[in-house]
This record gives C-alpha cells, structure tokens and sequence, in this order.
C-alpha cells in the first residue's frame, strides 16, 4: 500500500497553508489530495478584491491569493498534490481513494482533514412552493458566473444576507441583471459592513430585514416569490404577504462544515459548529486526525484559514515526529453570548489563540474569560454574530489557571 | 456624516466632518480609513473584478482586475467596455488585459496565472 507521512485531504487554503506548515517542521513526505483539478478550493470562484490584506499587505482577488500561497510551496519536492482525486472513506488511518485511474488506498501516519464547506440548500430552509428552475445557491451561481461565463437569471431576488449573497448581488449587476433585492430573517445583515456598502447601497439594492421567502412560484421556471415580514421571534407576519416576479432566487442562508468523512469514521463533532471537537493542536478526538480551515469552522477571512492550516500542519508534523504537548489540558466552556470557541481544549504552556463567534449583536461589552486562577475582562466596541472574533491569552495569564475555562459576553 | 471604510473586511465606523475645507476622519482604525473616507467625499473610486474569456485553454473565463480603483460611476461602463474582449492562454498573474480602460489611466489585468 502506498505510505506518507502526511495526507492533507482537501488543497484549498487551509489545506495548503497545512502542507506548508507541516513541511517548515520538519516532515519530507506529504501528500495532498484534491478533487477539483487546480488547488485554491473556494477561492478560484471569488475573483472579488479582499483578500490576503494581512498576509501580504495588498487587496487580493480569491484566485490571486491562491496563487501566491502556493507560489510558496511549488518547487517544494517534499509536498506532493494529487488532482481530481477524492477520497471516499477512511478506516484508521487508511484512506480510500477514487481517482481517473481507479480506486486505491493510501496510507498515512497523521491525516488532516481541510474539506471546506458546503452551502445550506433550498430543502433545509422549508421553501413552499413549486419545485421549478431558477433557484440557486448564491455559490453555485457563482461557480457558472465566473468560471463558465453563465449568468443563471435576469431578475434576480437574493434570500439570506451572507456575503456570498451581497457578493453575487453585484457581481450579477455588473453583469447587466437586475437584482431586485436581499431578504434577511435576522433584523441585522449577516454580512461584512463593507459588502452591505459596496454591494448593495452602490447599486441602491434594497436589503429588506426581518424578511423571509414565505414560498417560490412558478410552472417550469420561477416567476415569482412571495415575500413575507417575520417579528421580532422571527415569527411570519400574516397579511405581510407581498408578490415579487422575478426569475432567479439566489439562497445565501449558511454554510456548513463538510465532515462527512470524519463523522463516519467516529471523529466528535461540536453541535455549534458542526466542526470536529479540537485540542489547541487542531487534533481531533482521534488521535492522528487534525482538522482546518471551514471544515473545523466556517471563516469570514481567508487570512485566518491560512493561519489555522499552518498551525495544523505544524501540529502534525510534531505528532509525526512523536512531539508530545506539555502543560495540563484544560476545557473551554461557553455561555451567555458566546455561541462557540475553537478549540474546545487546550494545554497550558504557551500563548493561545481562541477563536469564536456571539449569538447576537452586542454594543459595547465584555468578554468575560474566567476560571479557578484567571479572571479577565476583554473590552468589545462592538459584535456581531457575522464577524469572527479572536482572542490571545499570554502564557502567564494561563500559568496559574486550574480545571476549566469559562466564556461569556457581559454588556 | 458617517461612513464605513470599505478598504479592507474589518468594516471601522467612520465619523466624517468638514471643518472649513478639511476633511476631519474619526473612527478609523489605519490610516487607509482616513484616505477612503476623503475619496469617498471628493471622488469615490470602486475597483473593478470581473472575467473575460479565454481561449486555447481548459478554462473558459479568466478573472480580471482594475489595477486601481476607478470613479464609482465608471465601474458599470468599463465592466460592458470587456464584454468582447478575447484573451489566449497562457496568461500570468498581473498580465495587462486592456490598457487604458474606457481612456482613463487604468489597466484591466490577469488576476489568475492560466497556462493552458
Ligand atoms: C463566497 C465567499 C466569499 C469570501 N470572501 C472573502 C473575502 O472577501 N475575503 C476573505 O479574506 N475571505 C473570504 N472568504 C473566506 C475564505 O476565503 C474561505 O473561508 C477560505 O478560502 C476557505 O478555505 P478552505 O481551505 O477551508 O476551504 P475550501 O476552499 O472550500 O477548500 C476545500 C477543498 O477541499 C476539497 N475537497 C473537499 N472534500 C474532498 C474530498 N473528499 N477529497 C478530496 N478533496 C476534497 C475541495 O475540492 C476544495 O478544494 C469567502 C468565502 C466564500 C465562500
Ligand atoms: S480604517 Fe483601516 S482597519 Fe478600518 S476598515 Fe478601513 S482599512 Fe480596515
């Protein structure tokens, strides 16, 4: 059978950042398979500037900053990538893979599972209606847009605020379609400020919140919504009711960590972000199996999945090399405002980095982090459930911590 | 008059004032907030990204980019001025598509490397 040191599953930015990580400490063979032919994952499709302002200091299209991360690791004989190539299973450390030239088996000493994520689809949103042509998720309009040309409506309603969404929303009228506007369930935009700004008030796209698609109208193709007002429980309106004719509906309603291989081999799972459980080296409740990038938890800033995947990759390699983490293993827990942390644990012994998101909008506020021997307060102008926060805690803030630390939000 | 600097995905709150002819920025978080924030008010600038086509490639489209940002009101016309344009590969990273888009003094470039 085929052995590496390391298989990174998936090449997109975490993926490639984790082959870069792993090999800057000290492994020679790594292998990583990608079922797309190029690498890049996500970010071949995003050809919008904004990418890549903290990892080269200038505003970069998604395919250009794939481009300059892998530049790199190109000529680099000890990372190996492997094209339209998938794989299906892993049993232990045994992955199977399906490739144009068949099914083989590949086997690793560590493994790092960078997948990305997937779109929420029509069927988990409850659409009534029709079953008819027109509707969309904004990435899948996205793909045809920029990589085939194709533009998939002419009178185009958005649903969900995502930034995929807004993203489209220009994209689609510069592209010479009306886009008639974007419903959010929420009463606040769960995108960027700077897409509500660039991509819908620059082309005076109304963003109607606390709105829903209530159902889809049309025989073969979509010719019409029905729009409806939600209160402040998010519970529909009667009477609110009101008819949009249209051609396209575009959903931007979530995405959701790919996992299917891990949660079929046993690996735990976090009910929040759908993302394996991690300790503070990315390793998941198996030993050997990491995990990175929107596969672990859906991110707004490739910058972060960078970061996240070269730490992975580092952690991999130390455990390939039989690296054992130190300090005493502690466990987050979150409440109040904090809807989840990455990592789930930790061990003492160095500067960490956590990683979560709130539940809802905050004005100024708190963070509270407090455990038996550490109480801190982190000052927050202000959050917002769409935007990642981070947070550093020094080596000497964890030294005197015991048992378990604690997350909340304090306004 | 509040603004929110769309220069990078952070998103800071601007507060804009004039105070006799100068511009006064609060809110920013760099300096890149001060510079949008006077742009916006003078001479708002947007970047263009878009495709146009290729050829003697496995890819059909190839992403493009503004190499500065161009007048706001521009952005719609220049993206119609690439509609016909064809390009063969291979194309680099950075490569000038179009010199001079609609006569102003910014090029379209290649914002993807495709060999072949
Ligand atoms: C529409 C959109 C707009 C964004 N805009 C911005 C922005 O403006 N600025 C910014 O900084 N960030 C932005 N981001 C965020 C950031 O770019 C992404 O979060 C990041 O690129 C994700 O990287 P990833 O490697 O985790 O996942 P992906 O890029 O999704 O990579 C996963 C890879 O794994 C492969 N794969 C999956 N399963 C298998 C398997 N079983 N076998 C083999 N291969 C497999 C896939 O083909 C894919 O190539 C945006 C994200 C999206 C979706
Ligand atoms: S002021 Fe600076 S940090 Fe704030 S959004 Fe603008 S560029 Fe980003």
């Amino acid at each position: 059978m085929e052995r590496h040191q390391l298989v990174i599953i998936g090449g997109g930015s975490a993926g490639i950042a984790a082959a870069l990580g792993a090999y800057e400490n000290g492994l020679t063979d790594i292998l990583v398979i990608e079922r797309e032919s190029e690498y890049g994952g996500i970010l071949q499709q995003c050809i919008h500037n904004g990418f890549g302002l903290h990892t080269f200091n200038e505003e970069l299209s998604g395919p250009a900053y794939a481009e300059k991360y892998y530049a790199l690791i190109k000529d680099n004989e000890c990372i190996r990538f492997l094209y339209d190539a998938a794989v299906i299973r892993i049993e232990d450390k045994v992955m199977t893979v399906s490739s144009p030239e068949g099914m083989r088996k590949v086997e690793a000493q560590a493994i790092i599972v960078s997948t990305g994520c997937r779109e929420r689809p029509a069927g988990a949103i409850g659409l009534k209606g029709n079953r008819c042509e027109g509707v969309y998720t904004a990435g899948t309009a996205q793909k045809y847009l920029n990589k085939e040309g194709f533009l998939v409506g002419k009178k185009v309603f958005i649903l969900g605020s995502g930034d995929i969404g807004l993203i489209m929303a220009r994209r689609m009228t510069l592209e010479g379609a009306q886009v008639i506007g974007v419903a959010e369930l929420q009463p606040y935009s769960n995108g960027l400020a700077r897409n509500i700004k660039q991509c819908l008030e620059d082309f005076d796209i109304p963003l109607y919140l606390s709105h829903t698609v209530e159902s889809v109208h049309g025989n073969a193709r979509l010719e019409y919504i029905t729009l409806i007002e939600v209160d402040k429980n998010l519970k529909k309106i009667p009477g609110s009711e009101r008819r949009i004719d249209c051609d396209c509906l575009l959903l931007s309603v979530g995405l959701i960590p790919e996992n299917t291989l891990i949660e079929d081999l046993g690996v735990k799972l976090d009910k929040r972000t759908r993302g394996a459980i991690v300790d503070d080296r990315y390793m998941s409740s198996i030993e050997g199996i990491f995990a990175c990038g929107n596969a672990l938890h859906v991110h707004d800033l490739v910058d972060y999945v960078s970061q996240e995947g070269k730490k992975a990759g580092k952690a991999a390699a130390d455990y390939v090399l039989g690296v054992e983490p130190e300090g005493e293993k502690i466990t987050n827990y979150v409440s109040n405002g904090v809807s989840y942390m990455v990592p789930q644990s930790f061990h003492k012994g160095k500067d960490l980095e956590f990683m979560f998101r709130v539940s809802k909008v905050f004005g100024e506020s708190f963070i509270h982090v407090y455990g038996k021997g550490l109480d801190k307060k982190i000052k927050k102008l202000g959050i917002v459930p769409s935007e990642m926060q981070k947070v550093l805690l020094k080596k000497e803030d964890l030294d005197s911590l015991e048992g378990e630390l604690h997350w909340e939000v304090v306004e | 008059m509040n603004l929110i600097c769309i220069s990078c995905p952070r998103g800071c709150h601007l507060e804009v004032n004039k105070v006799g002819s100068e511009v006064v920025v609060k809110g920013n978080s760099c300096p890149r907030g001060e510079i949008y924030a006077r742009n916006e008010l003078l001479d708002p600038k947007r970047t263009l990204t878009t495709t146009v086509a290729i050829e003697s490639s496995s890819c059909r489209r190839l992403p493009v980019i503004s190499s500065v940002p161009l007048p706001k009101g521009k952005v719609m016309d220049a993206c119609r001025a690439l509609k016909d344009v064809r390009v063969k590969a291979p194309v680099h990273l950075g490569d000038v598509i179009v010199k001079g888009v609609l006569g102003l003094d910014v090029d379209i470039v290649a914002s993807k490397s495709i060999e072949k």
